[in-house]
This record gives structure tokens, sequence and C-alpha cells, in this order.
């Protein structure tokens, strides 16, 4: 999307002429002012503009006759009135002219600015008859989109072929895997990249407020509404719409949903005016949905609606090869944000993350990494400094070693090292005295600084 | 280089303090508040009930003159320039000056519910956009930067709350790029 249009405004009021050229001026177009309709045809005749905002009543030429005029010669050119009154009389007369649309001062910033981007854009289509370059040669990922096994690398192949086109994506995985990170890199990789993509968790909401999340609502539609506020459905107008935890949402919810995935078409809350929005449809859930359509929880038809093409974000635990990355990723990360030296990570505490079973997925192990960097005193992340104690679905290295002895070695160590060598403590802990524990150390030959 | 929040008509001492720590993680010095005695009455437009944010901005720069840095001036009144209904904050591109309304930032303005953890990260926000316009930034395509376009308060809550590397880069002494 260029944003190097060139847009003439023109007013007699000095302070209107400054206050647009700064706020287009912001948007990153190219701006020019005329005070007058002389000025401005000459201006426009020097230096053509892609759209010019005229307003209607000034001293001399008035914004019709300089409407007409422009017109005579480009029949394309866009211009777009300004009034400070508005009269159906007004409107005529601006739209029989040949105007794009006319704005009343003062104009809603959010009004103009739809109305400009509009109007150069279907200026754009009609100059260029602009070709969206639709296939990709490499998919671009979101920074934070980390992985380089075959699993990963599959999920990239899925997001390239499904990017270009508009087909509603189901992506699965347990929590914590990155489904919002999968359904960004499908959005930035799609011709809706230039508008945004709106994640909206349906698990975080009420009913009540989700209604209000996704339609919107007008003023006054509850207490307190004291002005329209526009819905996530209305806001992914020509992007993405990204449900998280769609498998949550009630049957009343999943209907109108089903509806407006349908129609495209929808009502505020409140409102009877009907919202037509241009968006795709990416939804998460890591809910066996197929065992909720069973019963009767999930509605067929909108699973159906849904599950067009689907997209398994396998877990951490199978893609062991990615920890070092995504490990290195967060140290780099952290450290800046904490603006700490921790630059790496011991080998025996990478062998540790490597092996740990990551129930949580790659947001346990940011958790753990983030953790580690606050309590760390070194340039590189120690095994004690992992919070182990706290989630230890893996307690210890995997070695292959399965005997009893070796089990009872590693055990012993491991709160030996979660009391800090305290004996008594560890004693108690193990349920043996003191001096018992103290046999076993002997025998196992442990060593406090071993770790 | 020194950047200043300069709080006009500003009672919300705990917001104030709260944007001084979240703005002062993300550059290499903290941000400084600054005293300035700017009489909002003159700039109050009786027949739209809003202060007009390019006179105010005038001002400051006349109180500012000899100061180097950046300065934010902050308040709780509604803000507009002619033409448009309101601005959440207004800027001078690559100037020294700008200023943030939090007026419109409250989530109970919308729904009637205050929200504190929103309003501050609204704020944090306008005040990365506004200052970004002082760096000589303009509107971000990108949706996860800060210096994307808001017209409205919907558009606020959508775009990122920092500057993408892109835009980050122009910004000196930034050291909070997204990642």
């Amino acid at each position: 999307m260029d944003k190097t249009e060139k847009i003439l405004i023109v007013d007699d009021e000095k302070i209107v002429r400054e206050s647009l050229f700064h706020w287009f001026e912001e948007e990153g177009y190219e701006v020019d002012t005329a005070e007058d309709g002389e000025i401005a045809l000459k201006k426009y005749e020097e230096n053509k503009f892609d759209l010019l905002l005229v307003d209607m009543k000034m001293p001399g030429m008035s914004g019709i006759e300089l409407l007409n005029k422009i017109k005579a010669i480009d029949k394309d050119s866009v211009i777009i009135l300004i009034t400070a009154f508005a009269s159906v009389p007004t409107a005529i007369a601006a739209l029989k002219s040949g105007a794009y649309d006319y704005v009343t001062k003062p104009v809603d910033p959010d009004e103009l600015a739809h109305l400009v981007k509009n109007a150069l854009e279907q200026r754009a289509l009609k100059i260029e008859n602009i070709h969206l370059k639709e296939s990709i040669d490499e998919i671009v990922r979101p920074d934070n989109l980390i992985g380089e096994s075959n699993q990963m690398k599959k999920i990239y192949d899925l997001v390239q072929n499904v990017a270009p086109t508009d087909t509603t994506v189901m992506i699965r995985g347990e929590s914590g895997t990155g489904k919002e990170l999968v359904a960004k890199a499908i959005h930035i990789n799609s011709k809706r990249k230039y508008f945004p993509i709106i994640p909206v968790n349906c698990g975080a909401l009420a009913e009540t407020i989700l209604e209000s999340e996704l339609f919107g609502h007008e003023k006054g539609a509850f207490t307190g509404a004291q002005f329209r506020r526009k819905g996530k459905f209305e806001l992914a107008d020509g992007g993405t719409i990204f449900l998280d935890e769609v498998g949550s949402i009630s049957i009343k919810m999943q209907i109108e949903l089903l509806r407006v995935i349908e129609t495209k078409q929808f009502n505020r809350v409140g409102g009877n005016e009907l919202i037509k929005s241009d968006f795709r449809v990416i939804v998460a859930t890591n809910e066996p949905l197929e065992e909720l359509v069973k019963a009767g929880k999930f509605r067929e038809d909108l699973y159906y609606r849904l599950n067009v093409f689907s997209i398994v974000i396998p877990p951490l635990r199978e893609r062991r090869e990615d920890v070092p990355l995504l490990v290195n990723f967060f140290i780099n990360k952290f450290s800046t944000l904490m603006n700490k030296p921790v630059k790496s990570v011991s080998k025996e505490a990478m062998d540790f993350l490597i092996n740990y079973d990551w129930h949580g997925n790659v947001r346990e192990l940011e958790n753990a990494i983030e953790r580690a960097m606050v309590v760390g005193k070194k340039e590189s992340i120690q095994v004690e400094d992992l919070p182990f104690h706290l989630s230890s679905n893996n307690l210890y290295i995997d070695d292959g070693n399965k005997s009893l002895t070796a089990m009872e070695k590693k055990h012993i160590n491991k709160i030996l090292n979660e009391n800090n060598w305290n004996i008594s403590r560890s004693a108690l802990v193990l349920e043996i005295d003191r001096v018992t524990l103290y046999n076993k150390i002997n025998k196992y030959g442990l060593n406090k600084n071993d770790n | 280089m020194d950047i200043f929040l300069a709080p006009i008509r500003f009672s919300n001492a705990q917001l104030l303090r709260n944007l001084l720590a979240e703005l002062s993680k993300r550059f290499a010095d903290p941000f400084k508040t600054l005293e300035l005695q700017i009489e909002l009455q003159k700039y109050f437009s009786k027949e739209r009930g809003q202060y007009f944010s390019t006179q105010i901005i005038a001002e400051a720069m006349k109180l500012t003159d000899n100061l180097n840095g950046k300065i934010i001036l902050l308040s709780e009144v509604d803000i507009f320039v002619p033409v448009l209904t309101f601005v959440f904050g207004e800027a001078q591109l690559g100037g020294k000056h700008s200023i943030v309304s939090v007026c419109r930032l409250h989530e109970e303005f919308y729904t009637g519910e205050s929200n504190d953890k929103l309003l501050l990260e609204r704020t944090v926000k306008e005040v990365l956009h506004e200052l970004g316009h002082n760096f000589g930034l303009r509107h971000c395509l990108n949706w996860d930067c800060v210096m994307h376009s808001s017209p409205g308060i919907e558009e606020v809550d959508i775009k990122g709350s920092d500057y993408c590397s892109d835009c980050g880069g122009k910004v000196e002494g930034y050291k909070y790029l997204h990642s």
C-alpha cells in the first residue's frame, strides 16, 4: 500500500488548512494547500493530485465551481467536499457534480480516515488495475514463531499454501504451542496483511460481553454505553478475525457466529443498521470439537463451516530439536528487557531443558527462562536457576539408565539441591534419618558443587 | 536525549507514576516530569466544549524555547483541532512538542466501566505515538507498531504497544524493540 499519494486541501480558513495539513502529513501523505479556487486550479495543473478536499463555500470561486473545472481536466479526479452544514440540497449538488463524497465540519477522524482511504483505494484500482501478488516465494514469519524441526517446516508449508486463499482455517494444538502466532503467520502472508488481524479470546468472555465485543454496540444499548463502539467483526473489515478457544462459546453465540460467517453481515447490539464486513476467519481450539459435536455441545454445521483447513501444532516435547533455538530467542529477549548480561545457558541446563516434557509448551519454556534470568547470578543460566520444582513432570535428565539405583541417586541429588544441601531438611523430605542420608551421599559420590 | 512529560490540569497521580515507569523501561534514559504553567482556559472553545490543542502546543513552545529534548504535554481535558471532532493527541512532526489527552482513553467514556490497566496501556501507546511523530515518524502500516494510525479508540486497542523495528530505530534512546 503506497502512501505517497498526493492530497490538495482547498479552504479559505488558514486554521482549517493547517489542521488538515498536519493530520494528513502524519498519515504519510504528500500534502499541499490552497487558499482559494484559483490557486488550487493552478497547483492542480502543475502537479496532479490524487485527492482534493475542497471547502464548498469560499470567496470567489465556490467549491462546486472548482470541482467542475477540475473534472474538466481529469474526469477521474477524486474530490471530497467539505461543508459547514449538512443539508439534502447540498449533498445532492455535491454528488451530482461528481464529488466522491462530502463531509460536514467538524468531521469524526475515523470517518475522514476511512473516507479518504476508500476513495484513494478506488482510484488506485481504477488506474492501475492492481494485481495483488498472491503467490509468495518465501513465507514471512512473525519474529517469535521459532522452530526449524520437520514438524514446524510442515506447518510453514501449510501456512504458505493456505495464506493466499480466503479459506477458513482451524488451528489445533495444546495450550502454549503458539496457535495465535500461526494465525498471525497466515494473516501476514495473505493479501489481507495491510488490514488488522483481530484476536478474540472467546473463552475469556461471558456470553453477553462476547456478543458486544464481536458485534459492537450502539450508544445507549446498555447502561454506561455512552458512545457507539465498533465490534471485532467490524474492525476486522479487510483483515482477519482470530477466534481463540472457539470450543468454549455458548450454543446461542454459535448460532450468531454461524450466521455472521455465512452472511458477513450483522447488527451492533441495540442497533438496526446492517453492518457489512469482509473478514477472513481463523479459529483455534485445544478441545476435541468432534466430541463436543457428538455430545451436542457444539453445532455440527458450525464445526464443518470452521474446519475447512486444519493445522495441528505439535507439542514442544515432540519437537525437542527446537528447544535450543527457542531458549536462545528468549534469552536474547529477556536480556534486553531486563538489562541483564545473560547470554547463554550451561550445557547441563540445556540438556535439562531439551529433555523436559513441557506440558505447558513454548509458553512454559518462556516462563522458565524468564524466571531463570530473574534469579540467575551468572552470565549463563544454570540448572538451579530453572523452576522445575514448581512443575516437575519430568524429574530427571533421561540418560537412559532406568535402574532403581540410578533413580535413587538422581532423586536424592534432586532433593538435596531443592533444599540447598541442608541435610536435616532433605532427610525429612526423604523420610530417612540423617545418618542414612550421609551414607547414601557417600555411596553415590554426590557433591554439592556437581550441579 | 531528555524526554519530559508535562502534566497540565492532570490530577491522576497514580496514572502519571505508572506512565513514567512504563515509558522509562523502554528508553535508555528515564522520562522526567516538567512543570509548565499553561492557562488552558484561554484555549477553550465554548462552542465545542473542548480545548484547541494546536494553540496549547504553541504556548508550550514559547515557555520551553531554551529547553533541549522532547516535551509531551499530558492533560485530562478533551482536545480538538478544527475540522475534526476530537483528537487523542497532536504532535509537531519532527519537532519538540506534542500533547496527549487521556479524556477519551478512559474506558468509562465508552462503556461506563472504569479500567485503570487499560487506561495505562492506551496512554502509553498514545504518548509513544505522538513522541514518534516528534522524531519524524509518520503513520506505519504495521498493526503491531504503535505508530499505526488510530482515528478511534478501537484502533488504539488493536495496534501494538511498541514501535516496530523500522520505526523504533528512528527514535533516539529507544531500546525496547518489539519481539
